[in-house]
């Protein structure tokens, strides 16, 4: 591995690392059945370095915004290497977000360049956002068919230069990424990372989950996502291992990728993590009654000798079978960008496979606390990484407090934001707005949350606020949407839910045809920011002077209500 | 050669049939993730179905923020 602490920058790292690396693979594409291409570390340099010219001569200079909107894949990588390599700023978007979505966050950021994907484009370039966002000038465009028209798009495969780029130097207290933790509505959050923020996290994480040449990680998470950047392409290329990208996340093709490329790593999020439970514990019940016992048995085994900590060695002799279904050199998986239910990392370590439970926000740079495997633990969120301080702020009487973190690897603050971002990082300690607490052996036990948010389990952060402008000119008084955890708070980060908080107009009933214009409403939306039901209240919202709803009091006021009572279902 | 009505029916028979629903209990407008409680893998595994019943290749984009039957019946129309 690359000597992080000697470096000043992302890209200063990655350009070291495709030469020292250079006759290693680095990338794998495969699309179904088919493997599409595989690149080594020189390859990569080959590729990117033209493109990183033709930034250049386009005018792309230090501190420039480019922006990113693909699926997981090499050009990705490439893509993000040059502008790296020019000095530029990333804007990491998600590919799943609505165009509208999309152009907002742009124009938020005020990228100067896109890249993105003909498919992706399409909708891109029809959409009415797309108005708003003029600070895109360049738009690059991968794989579009011969004949496609471009409106207004160049294409990426063209679009390179000739000659040598010149590297552009960055310190690293510069910002290397704007990362959307979330905000498509009012108040886009765009996190300003800086270059020391992913060194130092990248120290850190390979300290207890090391890469090396060999290593195949397979990325399935969102390259946008905060882990997948770290763990599917920084991480892996400073230490020269393999990133295996597949064009399609069918199941059956991503099982297939496991023995196929014997892979080392995966992260997921928990919901494709208790996909995978229920498959793999249907596929064990389903067993003839004698094999059942002995498997049972062997599972009983491997608990017992891997107690202290884990033995793959002896894992992977005593279950073969589910091994071999992993391609048999799976190390760990990684799960995050959510909470996990403790017996889903049980079910998983009882078989040998190690899940690297964490908690972490893109805030804080990817990762707080990790389980370091000393001995595993299902009921917990690990110890904070090598250079992490966390503390429990204003505890209860039982320890529990809102979880506040100070290292190096938290963000500058939030884009265009400074009382948001003052609000967040007080005194250089950032406040998570989760709510946990510290056991005997050090371990950070999460309870809830304080903050008005949700997070699905596929790892989306839902911000009630966001979504409101989707029930704007409602035939109602007034309304507001809640996280019903920030309301009635639980003991628990999982099944979190949204709901719509009405006030009538004076007589008013909560009719049919209300019903069915909120749920149509509704459905606009992605279905996972859906609400979930609603709550009716018959008295003014409390507000500001200046007419905003003061939510934290309209909370209180709704927290007297029976919750199971108030929600109505849609 | 099918119709886009009939191209239609046949998912709308094929979904149910793969989540063990009644032969008629889907209309085209259903939103599938709200009527069968499913989530996007068991959407993906749906896909995967309708794929081997058509003959197509549907990509991952191709079906990404579809989440009705009608519009997803187009998109596989198109391809067929």
């Amino acid at each position: 591995m690359l000597d992080l602490s000697k470096y000043q920058s992302i890209g200063e790292a990655l350009r070291d690392a495709l030469d020292r690396y250079s006759n290693e693979v680095c990338l794998i594409e495969a699309d179904r059945q088919c493997e599409k291409e595989r690149l080594t570390y020189g390859d990569f340099k080959e590729r990117a370095h033209p493109l990183s010219k033709g930034l250049q001569d386009g005018g792309f200079s230090a501190g420039a915004r480019a922006s990113i909107i693909m699926t997981n894949q090499p050009k990705w990588l490439i893509s993000a290497y040059a502008i790296f390599f020019s000095g530029g700023v990333l804007v990491p978007l998600d590919y799943k977000l609505t165009p509208d979505e999309q152009w907002q966050l742009l124009k938020h950021s005020s990228a100067t360049v896109l890249i993105t994907e003909y498919p992706i484009w399409r909708q891109l370039s029809i959409s009415a956002g797309r108005a708003a966002a003029t600070s895109v000038q360049t738009v690059l465009v991968t794989e579009a068919p011969a004949n496609a028209d471009l409106a207004g798009a160049r294409r990426w495969e063209e679009h390179r230069g000739t000659g040598e780029p010149v590297f552009i130097a960055r310190e690293r207290r510069d910002t290397a990424c704007i990362v959307y933790s979330s905000g498509t509505g009012g108040r886009p959050k765009g996190c300003m990372m800086t270059h020391e923020n992913y060194l130092e996290q990248c120290v850190a994480l390979t300290s207890l989950y090391p890469f090396w040449p060999g290593v195949r990680y397979l990325s399935i998470l969102p390259t946008n996502h905060a882990i997948d950047f770290m763990v599917g392409f920084f991480g892996p290329f400073t230490c020269g291992a393999t990133v295996v990208h597949l064009r399609t996340l069918r199941p059956e093709y991503v099982r297939e990728a496991f023995p196929k490329y014997k892979i080392t790593y995966v992260s997921l999020v928990p919901l494709v993590l208790k996909n995978l439970q229920k498959g793999l514990q249907a596929r064990f019940d389903a067993l003839p009654p004698g094999k059942r016992k002995v498997f049972n048995a062997l599972v009983r085994i491997n608990k017992a000798l891997t107690k202290s900590q884990p033995r793959l060695g002896i894992s992977r002799r005593l279950l073969k079978q589910v091994h071999e279904a992993f391609g048999g050199e799976l190390r760990a998986i990684i799960v995050g960008g959510a909470f996990t239910e403790p017996q889903t990392l049980q079910f998983f370590y009882d078989l040998g496979i190690p899940v690297a439970n964490g908690y972490g926000l893109t805030e804080a740079g990817t990762a707080i606390t990790v389980n370091d495997l000393k001995p595993f633990r299902a009921d917990t969120v690990g110890k904070p990484l090598p250079g992490m301080e966390v503390r429990i702020v204003n505890p209860a009487v039982d320890g529990v407090g809102e979880v506040s973190v100070c290292s190096k690897t938290i963000m500058a603050g939030y884009l265009n934001e400074p009382e948001l971002t003052a609000e967040t990082i007080v005194d250089g300690w950032l406040l998570t707005g989760d709510l946990g607490r510290f056991d005997g052996a050090g371990h950070l036990q999460l309870t809830g949350r304080k903050k008005n948010m949700i997070v699905t389990e596929e790892g989306k952060n839902i911000y009630p606020e966001d979504i409101e402008a989707v029930f704007e000119s409602l035939s109602v008084k007034e309304f507001c949407v809640f996280a019903a955890n920030y309301i009635w708070p639980k003991p628990s980060n999982t099944g979190e839910k949204l709901v719509l908080v009405l006030h009538p107009e004076p007589g008013q009933q909560y009719s049919e045809e209300l019903r069915l214009d909120i749920n149509a409403r509704n459905n606009r939306l992605l279905n996972y920011k859906r609400v979930h039901g609603v709550v009716l209240l018959d008295e003014d919202f409390p507000r500001t002077a200046s007419l905003k709803i003061k939510r934290n009091v309209l909370a209180e006021r709704l927290a007297k209500l029976d919750s199971a009572a108030a929600i109505l279902p849609l | 050669m099918r119709t886009l009505d009939q191209t239609t029916q046949e998912v709308l028979d094929l979904a149910a049939e793969h989540f063990q629903l009644p032969e008629g209990s889907l209309e085209p407008r259903d939103d599938f993730f709200k009527k069968l409680g499913i989530d996007s893998l068991q959407t993906l595994e749906m896909l995967s179905r309708l794929e081997n019943h058509f003959g197509i290749e549907l990509p991952d984009y191709e079906v990404q923020g579809v989440s009705d039957f009608k519009t997803l019946a187009e998109r596989i129309h198109s391809r067929l």
